[in-house]
């Protein structure tokens, strides 16, 4: 598959002031369309390495290591450039714009025209079930359909890559079988390289992913 | 921007603001005591010498008003605290809660020269309540000869301290107790055996008195230097420290500055002396209530003394919501004589004739506050964006206007702005009252920025937003509710300076507060009434706006309503 | 050519005494070429409604007739003036300064032109100066004794009157000594504003000279000697009046705008009031019952005359010139002694009006409780400065702990 490659060399995090990494350097290659699950104990850093691999590391924290997106070296480069798109757990919808308005936020500024733009952000609504949802108040949505919305926000800013923070820990257990085969249809049939942090071994399975285990020991 | 970069940036940005509040505030000290020490260099004065502190002693009076300074100062402040604990006790409703926090709200809103004037038109011997009840229960029909305002001991500036400094404090404390459990508190205290009242006090009381004490610090320094208010409402002969200074600055005689400035410095002094009281006092409290909970003392009178006080200020609120009410009164008074309950005669003609003059100086006074906020949320936002967990901690450093006697700096400002060849004026006018105003609007904004959910901000990023959109399209419209609050906030500051205005003004900046204090001595008490009314209109409409904007903006923004109201 | 040098000398006298006068009216043409377009900041002290109106009407003329706007700067008390152009001087600001005009007198006046703070003497190159009386000895030439040598210019007269209600007091006393026993009969009903403010310490004055064995000693500056002598009666009859004041005299109005409230309100019966329009003026303002009126000492009272001054710094001298110019113009004159307005004595000399000009204030509305010029009796100099500095100074030292 060709497509965008994304690579972790020797990848640690170092809490500033202090000189103990908190996993052993990390080197991952994800290629596009592959799965890759993190997982591990919890606070052993999972959530901080996807912060670091956007770009949103906390002052408090130090990168050592290099990121690269398509053979780029994206390591030194502030978040916004980076076009690595994020999925919390809460899908942080923001709460002052309507549903269609946090889509049209992060849509490619490639697509001109305020009606072209419309037309693409009602037809990633269409696909996520929530047609009509255009002037909604964030608010007034249900987790499933928030994390749809926050979904179909993320990859209309056309990513280079994913990573998927506890995507589905926040939802009941049917909600969430049924928003893991909404997002992984999605990934497969966009096909770039996505990281999944998840505790839940089910995530990883339902979405065929490759294993990859943190533990302040060892990476394996 | 490399990561240097970046540092840089952000140190730069937090050393501006730290240089815009601290250079002032220490340039002003360093000529106060230059002039205190006799260097003035314009007056063949060459120093240094202990001359103005020697004349400073001998001035009739000095002594007598820095006892008055400080006995006032910290009656106020000890009885500010302790009838805002009693209230804030009472409000064990939420019904309560709401009624307080709305009876509350204008008071606090309303400048102190504005609540001042009413009181006194409220409380003096002629004054309102006196024509309510007279002649038929007192047998007054002139007004008794007796001292209710301008008192020599300083009681009626007490009350009018405490009429604004107790809404100060009740809502700080309620801000606090919203973070203490008291609820599950109380009743395990409860099934200890202590009383409702007794397990508040001796439970809740110290956690909600640890996380206010900044606030009842800066009551502490507000009212052991205040000036508009005591001019109004203090004793005259001879009147506060402050007031003095303020007088002796301001002589014709110049040899008065200098004498003048060393009291400037003296009540620096004080102030430093009236922490160390209450700091020692705090202490002692602290033993006696170790001591009564390691004796298994069920029963100490606190809870009692807490129900009293909460009375209190009730009945402290209803005065200084009459005293706002009386000045509507006589803003539409054309004759009104004692005893008479209501006027004789009504009119709006001063409002008329005054209308122009009133409607200049109201836009003077409301472009100065709006500079002044716009600078100061500025400066905060720069502030708290640039922030570290270091800086977090520095960030203290720029309540520091508010821990320092207005007197003993903005004299010496007002020196040091001439030196330097900087314009007085309009501009210096502005920066004086960002002195007080950036305080509060950190005070307002700190909490809810910090507390921002920094991952909606990553989200954006991720969405590619930079960080000047990441600021001006996500976290600047989120945080709508307490940006407009902080506003609000700011502009009530700058509407209620006195000092700043007088000192860097030139004399030439009049605005409504500076007009309403020269009026309050002048023979038309509805002219006072009209500024004073104006004065507090100006705040009320800050926070009506601050209410209703947000509130307006995200009427389909369910998940925004909650942190406006 | 020595017949012909007397007449030489006569054309060279008469071409001297016509260029003369164009000069001047050219200086002055040139006063106004630079006055237009200037904003004049009066300070004066803002506590009286009235004289702020009178200055804003001052401003509008000024502005329509020679483009001058006028700022009145309110101050609280004069002395904030002064010490500003004082902080100014300190500060090495010698242009360019922030006050242009100041109403201003007496003592501050003295204080000032000892520094030279003051501009001048400018007052002769007024062209309406000609309408007041400037002979040596003439009250507009002294400011409480001080010789104003043409660095003040004068706008309003002053007189020391007491106000009273007459509803309650039916007979007002009429010297100090029927003041005091008067006060023993009504106690708490009589006060006197802190003598620290200008009409506190000009009652003070007042009842100095009353009771000043040798009043010929208040013209000088005083001595130790003299100044024990004089006052020795003074401190003796305020001793014995002073518990029958209000508030025992422990305390006082802070000046003579809150004493009028405290009369208006019946808090007191007597006031007092350097204007003797003021009851007139406060009664057609709503702000006295109409049963205010004015009685004047019987041996006659304080008088003296308000000027304005100009600062050496000021910024805008020719503005300030050209206001007090038009200050000292029949037309404003009259209009400031119109009841209705001010009804302040106008400072202008009448032999030195013409007809037209005279009648302008003929036609002036009168008040009941306006007290005509033979009701105010005789006018008394007011003493040397100093006099009233050491007599508040030692009101402080015997009464204030």
């Amino acid at each position: 598959m060709t497509g965008p490659v994304l690579e972790l060399q020797d990848l640690t995090i170092v809490p500033t002031g202090s000189g103990a990494a908190l996993f052993p350097p990390l080197s991952l290659r994800v290629t596009p369309g592959e799965l890759v699950a993190v997982m591990g104990p919890s606070g052993v850093g999972k959530s901080t390495l996807i912060s670091a691999i956007g770009g949103h590391l906390d002052t408090a924290f130090a990168l050592r290591g290099r990121v690269r997106l398509e053979g780029t070296d994206i390591t030194s480069l502030p978040a916004e450039a980076r076009r690595i798109g994020v999925m919390f757990q809460d899908a942080l919808l923001f709460p002052h714009l309507s549903v269609g308005d946090n889509l049209a936020f992060g849509l490619s500024p490639e697509i001109r025209g305020r009606r072209q733009r419309c037309a693409a952000v009602e037809a990633a609504l269409d696909q996520a079930g929530l047609s009509g949802f255009y002037e909604r108040d964030p608010a007034t949505l249900s987790g499933g359909q928030r994390s749809r919305a926050a979904l179909m926000r993320t990859l209309l800013a056309r990513p280079k890559a994913l990573l998927l923070d506890e995507p589905f820990s926040g939802l009941d257990a049917a909600m969430r079988d049924e928003l893991r085969s909404f997002v992984f249809a999605h990934l497969r049939r966009i096909g770039i390289p996505t990281l999944i942090v998840s505790h839940d071994p089910e995530d990883a399975k339902a979405g065929g992913a490759r294993i990859v285990t943190l533990d302040a020991g060892r990476a394996r | 921007m490399s990561p240097a970069q970046r540092r840089i940036a952000r140190g730069a940005a937090l050393g501006l603001v730290g240089a815009g509040i601290l250079v002032p505030v220490a340039a002003g000290l360093w000529q106060t005591t230059l002039t205190a020490f006799g260097m003035v260099p314009g007056l063949s004065q060459t120093g240094p010498s202990l001359r103005p502190w020697r004349e400073l002693v001998a001035l009739p009076g000095a002594l007598e008003s820095l006892r008055l300074s400080l006995v006032t100062g910290l009656s106020a402040t000890l009885l500010a605290l302790i009838l805002s604990l009693g209230l804030v006790a009472a409000l064990t409703t939420a019904r309560r809660m709401r009624l307080a926090r709305q009876m509350l709200a204008p008071i606090l809103a309303a400048p102190h020269a504005a609540t001042a004037i009413g009181l006194a038109f409220l409380i003096a011997p002629s004054g309102w309540i006196a024509r309510l009840l007279s002649p038929w229960a007192t047998g007054w029909q002139v007004p008794p000869d007796i001292a209710t305002v301008h008192d020599r001991a300083g009681l009626a500036l007490i009350l009018g301290l405490l009429v604004k400094e107790v809404p100060f404090l009740a809502l700080m404390a309620l801000g606090a107790l919203s973070q203490v459990p008291a609820r599950q508190q109380i009743a395990s205290a409860r099934a200890l055996g202590m009383a409702r009242a007794e397990a508040w006090a001796r439970v809740v009381l110290p956690q909600v008195y640890a996380r206010i004490r900044l606030p009842v610090f800066v009551t502490l320094a507000f009212s052991l230097s205040v000036v508009d208010m005591a001019i109004i409402l203090g004793p005259s002969t001879p009147p506060t420290l402050a007031v003095a200074v303020t007088r002796w600055l301001q002589a014709p005689d110049v040899m008065r500055m200098m004498p003048g400035a060393a009291g400037a410095l003296a009540q620096l002094g004080v102030m430093l002396l009236a922490m160390l009281i209450w700091v020692t006092g705090e202490r002692a409290l602290a033993a006696v209530g170790r001591a009564l909970a390691r004796r298994g003392a069920r029963r100490s009178g606190t809870g009692f003394g807490l129900r009293v006080a909460g009375g209190l200020a009730v009945l402290l609120t209803v005065l200084g919501l009459l005293a706002l009410m009386v000045l509507a009164l006589w803003s539409v008074t054309w004759r009104w004589s004692f005893p008479n309950a209501l006027p004789q005669q009504w009119s709006l003609r001063l409002w008329r004739d005054g209308a122009e003059g009133l409607a200049s100086t109201a836009g003077a006074t409301l472009e100065i506050a709006l500079a002044a906020t716009l600078v100061a949320l500025i400066l905060a936002i720069g502030w708290l964006q640039a922030e570290g967990p270091r800086a977090r901690r520095l960030s203290t450093l720029l309540l520091l206007p508010l821990l320092i006697p207005q007197v003993s700096f903005l004299f010496g400002l007002d020196i040091a702005f001439l030196r330097t060849g900087l314009p007085e004026g309009w501009v210096a006018v502005v920066w004086g009252h960002v002195l007080y105003v950036l305080p509060y609007v950190m005070i307002v904004l700190a909490g809810p920025w910090r507390a921002f959910d920094r991952r909606l901000e990553a989200t954006a990023a991720a969405l590619g937003a930079g960080p000047v959109r990441r600021l001006i399209a996500v976290r600047l419209p989120v945080l709508l509710g307490p940006l407009t609050a902080a506003a609000a906030v700011g502009v009530a500051v700058s509407v209620a300076q006195y000092l700043p205005t007088l000192f860097l003004g030139a004399g030439r900046v009049a605005t409504l507060t500076t007009e309403a204090v020269t009026l309050s001595s002048g023979p038309d008490r509805r002219i006072a009434a009209i500024y004073a009314l104006m004065q507090a209109a100006l705040p009320w409409l800050g926070f009506a706006l601050a209410l209703g904007l947000p509130a307006l903006a995200f009427r389909n923004r369910r998940g925004l309503r909650g942190g406006v109201e | 050519m020595p017949p012909f040098r007397p007449l030489a000398l006569a054309l060279a006298a008469l071409a001297t005494a016509l260029t003369l006068r164009p000069a001047m009216a050219s200086n002055w043409t040139d006063t106004l070429a630079a006055a237009r377009g200037q904003t004049v900041y009066w300070n004066a002290w803002g506590g009286d409604t009235r004289t702020n109106a009178f200055i804003r009407w001052v401003g509008t003329q000024t502005e329509k007739r020679f483009g001058v706007k006028v700022v009145q700067v309110k101050l609280a008390d004069t002395a904030d003036a002064v010490a500003r152009v004082v902080a100014e001087k300190a500060a090495g600001k010698t242009q360019g300064g922030s006050v242009d005009l100041i109403w201003i007198n007496g003592p501050n006046f003295l204080s000032m032109k000892r520094q030279g703070l003051l501009y001048g003497p400018f007052v002769k190159s007024l062209p309406n100066a000609k309408y007041v009386d400037l002979s040596p000895g003439a009250p507009a030439t002294t400011d409480f004794t001080v010789p104003v040598d043409g660095f003040e210019s004068p706008w309003r007269l002053a007189r020391f009157v007491f106000t009273y209600d007459s509803a309650r007091v039916p007979n007002p006393p009429r010297t100090m000594a029927a003041l005091l026993e008067w006060a023993k009969a009504h106690p708490g009903r009589f006060t006197h504003p802190d003598p620290s403010n200008f009409m506190g310490a000009s009652f003070l004055k007042q009842a100095l000279i009353d009771l000043a064995p040798d009043p010929a000693a208040l013209t000088v500056p005083p001595t130790e000697a003299s100044f024990r002598k004089e006052t020795a009666p003074l401190w003796a009859w305020y001793d014995a009046l002073r518990p029958n004041l209000w508030h025992r005299g422990r305390s006082f109005p802070a000046n003579q705008s809150v004493q009028d409230r405290m009369l208006a309100d019946g808090e007191v019966d007597i006031a007092m009031s350097f204007d003797p329009a003021s009851a007139a003026a406060g009664i057609a303002d709503g702000l006295m019952p109409p049963s205010i009126r004015v009685f004047v000492p019987k041996g006659g009272s304080l008088g003296n005359v308000s000027f304005v001054a100009i600062p050496f710094n000021a910024a805008h001298k020719a503005g300030a010139e050209v206001v007090a110019n038009f200050l000292l113009s029949p037309q404003a004159q009259a209009h400031q002694q119109n009841i209705d307005v001010l009804g302040s004595y106008s400072v202008l000399d009448p032999s030195q009006l013409d007809k037209r000009q005279r009648a302008l204030f003929a036609a002036l509305p009168t008040a009941p409780a306006l007290p005509t010029r033979a009701d105010l009796g005789k006018t008394l100099p007011e003493p040397y400065p100093s006099w009233m500095t050491r007599l508040t100074a030692a009101w402080k030292a015997r009464y204030v702990k």
